[in-house]
């Protein structure tokens, strides 16, 4: 049977293949969210960094909320997110070191171009929540624990609105990532929260277009905090403190500011300030 | 891969990133059916041949655990090889070594179950005369098997099938990192969730006809095999 010792030789050499890629050194998992793999970020800043340290950063995508578990259970060595409540109390339980904040941009009220709801050009997110829940208009919630979803919630609170009992047909919680949110708004005619950057840099816009934006309210705030090492001896201390050092130094800030698509700054680098 | 590219071009320009993806792929899925034959096949021929009190049960079990959804599979080996789990401190989690492990799990009761489909139609047929030439029960599982091979192959591609079309399980244990854990289902999932639709239906066109492809060597295979041995 040479066919099938050919098979199984290549089969065992391809497990063998598999094992030694494992054994890599001078590399941190960083669990992260959607909108900073999405959108680009990463590619962007990742070779910089690895080019001055030689540090290969592993990240892994997920909401915030997964995203933070992850760090809890050891299985990353730093987390980079954005829900500052939810990043307080990861440091103030224990899970995290200390938060140190990064960059900033925004969330944008996105929805359908015939603007069933009639919102379009506002400035006011409470006021466009309240008319979408009046006129039980179409919005997609995340529903998944991510930041974005965290901040939608706070958003409806700040509205007056109770969502868990007010919601209605009209209101879907998909619970996936923030891809999946805008393609299924696009498909069925609905609003969404987004975060900018994976709003720039969506390639499946259909008919959807900002909504509003530019309301105080719908500042998002990114931090990075690296996993305790006193919780978690696996934690890769050193490497995890050498990338939050450069990610909030002047280089790694200069190196967030100078990501841009068509000539739009997806990301605003705040490292200095400490309130943020 | 970048996603002003189409698939096509990534193919025809020879992408390495693309060709990683593709590798890595065919490394963990292949691996894992490897794993998963060394365990099923015996296992299955075992269940086909013996008899013991709740049999039926266990036939059934395995039966049914050949829809197992890649999610609780990929969960199950999260929790086992988490940093917080038993396994943790093998540090096994998001490497493709991971993804292996994930993949056997899924595919060891297709393979299982099938081979005690096959191997016991076989025994079915051949009982008496094994009992007339005094074959022991090891050399029962033996015969049979080697008798069954060519169906067997068929038994593989069905698990190997399986492995290649899952992300669920993958995208847990594996974590979809770029260039390390990133496999064709779980890049065709990222370009999905970029809104990258071209792109992702362009890698799934890519993945359909690498399928194709190892189907056809298999086929060639089992063809060329049963004519030389007649």
């Amino acid at each position: 049977m040479f066919n099938r010792r050919t098979l199984i030789a290549a089969l065992a050499l391809g497990l063998a293949a598999v094992v030694p890629a494992t054994a890599q050194d001078k590399s941190i998992i960083v669990s992260s969210t959607t909108s900073t793999q999405d959108s680009g970020l990463f590619g962007h800043i990742l070779p910089l960094f690895k080019a001055k340290t030689g540090i290969e950063v592993k990240v892994i995508s997920q909401g915030t909320g997964q995203a933070l578990d992850t760090g809890r259970r050891g299985d990353a060595d730093a987390v980079f997110v954005h829900a500052k409540a939810q990043e307080e109390k990861f440091v103030a339980d224990g899970f995290g070191v200390k938060r140190n904040p990064v960059m900033y941009n925004d969330f944008v009220l996105i929805g359908p171009k015939s603007d069933p709801a009639g919102i379009k050009g506002g400035q006011d997110i409470a006021r466009a929540l309240t008319t979408i829940k009046n006129k039980k208009a179409a919005f997609i919630s995340r529903g998944d624990r991510s930041g974005t979803h965290s901040a939608e919630l706070n958003l409806w609170k700040a509205a007056g609105v109770d969502i868990e009992k007010e919601k209605g047909d009209w209101y879907k919680a998909i619970g996936q990532g923030m891809g999946a949110a805008l393609n299924t708004a696009g498909s069925s005619n609905a609003y969404v929260l987004s975060d900018r950057a994976t709003w720039i840099s969506f390639k499946n816009k259909s008919n959807l277009a900002i909504v509003v934006e530019g309301d105080k309210r719908l500042f998002n705030q990114y931090g990075v905090i690296l996993v305790n090492p006193a919780k978690h001896a696996s934690v890769k201390k050193d490497l995890g403190q050498q990338f939050i050092d450069w990610l909030i130094s002047p280089e790694g800030q200069k190196a967030i500011a100078s990501y841009k698509i068509n000539g739009e700054q997806l990301f605003y680098p705040n490292a200095t300030d400490t309130g943020a | 891969m970048t996603g002003e590219m189409s698939a096509l071009q990534l193919v025809l320009t020879g992408d390495p990133a693309l060709y990683a993806v593709v590798r890595l792929s065919l490394l963990v899925s292949l691996s894992a059916v490897l794993c998963a034959a060394l365990i099923g096949i015996p296992l299955g021929a075992l269940l086909a041949l013996t008899r013991f009190p709740g049999r039926e049960g266990v036939i059934v079990v395995l039966n049914a655990l050949m829809g197992l959804p890649p999610v609780v599979a990929g969960l199950a080996i999260y929790l086992l090889l988490s940093r917080s789990g038993p396994l943790g401190t093998l540090g096994l989690l998001f490497t493709p070594g991971a993804m292996v492990i994930a993949q056997t799990l899924l595919v060891t009761p297709i393979i299982a179950a099938l081979t005690r489909q096959t191997v016991e139609d076989l025994w079915l047929e051949y009982r008496d005369e094994l009992a007339a030439l005094g074959v022991g029960p090891l050399g029962r599982v033996a015969t049979l098997v080697w008798d069954a091979r060519f169906s067997l192959v068929t038994v593989l591609l069905a698990g190997f099938g399986r492995a290649a079309a899952e992300v669920g399980a993958i995208i847990v244990v594996g974590g979809n990192i770029e260039g390390f854990t990133r496999t064709m289902t779980t890049a065709i999932a990222l370009e999905t969730s970029k809104g990258d639709l071209p792109l992702a239906i362009g890698l799934g066109l890519v993945l359909i006809a690498i399928v194709v492809v190892i189907n056809a060597l298999a086929w060639g295979a089992r063809r060329a095999g049963e004519r030389y041995v007649g």
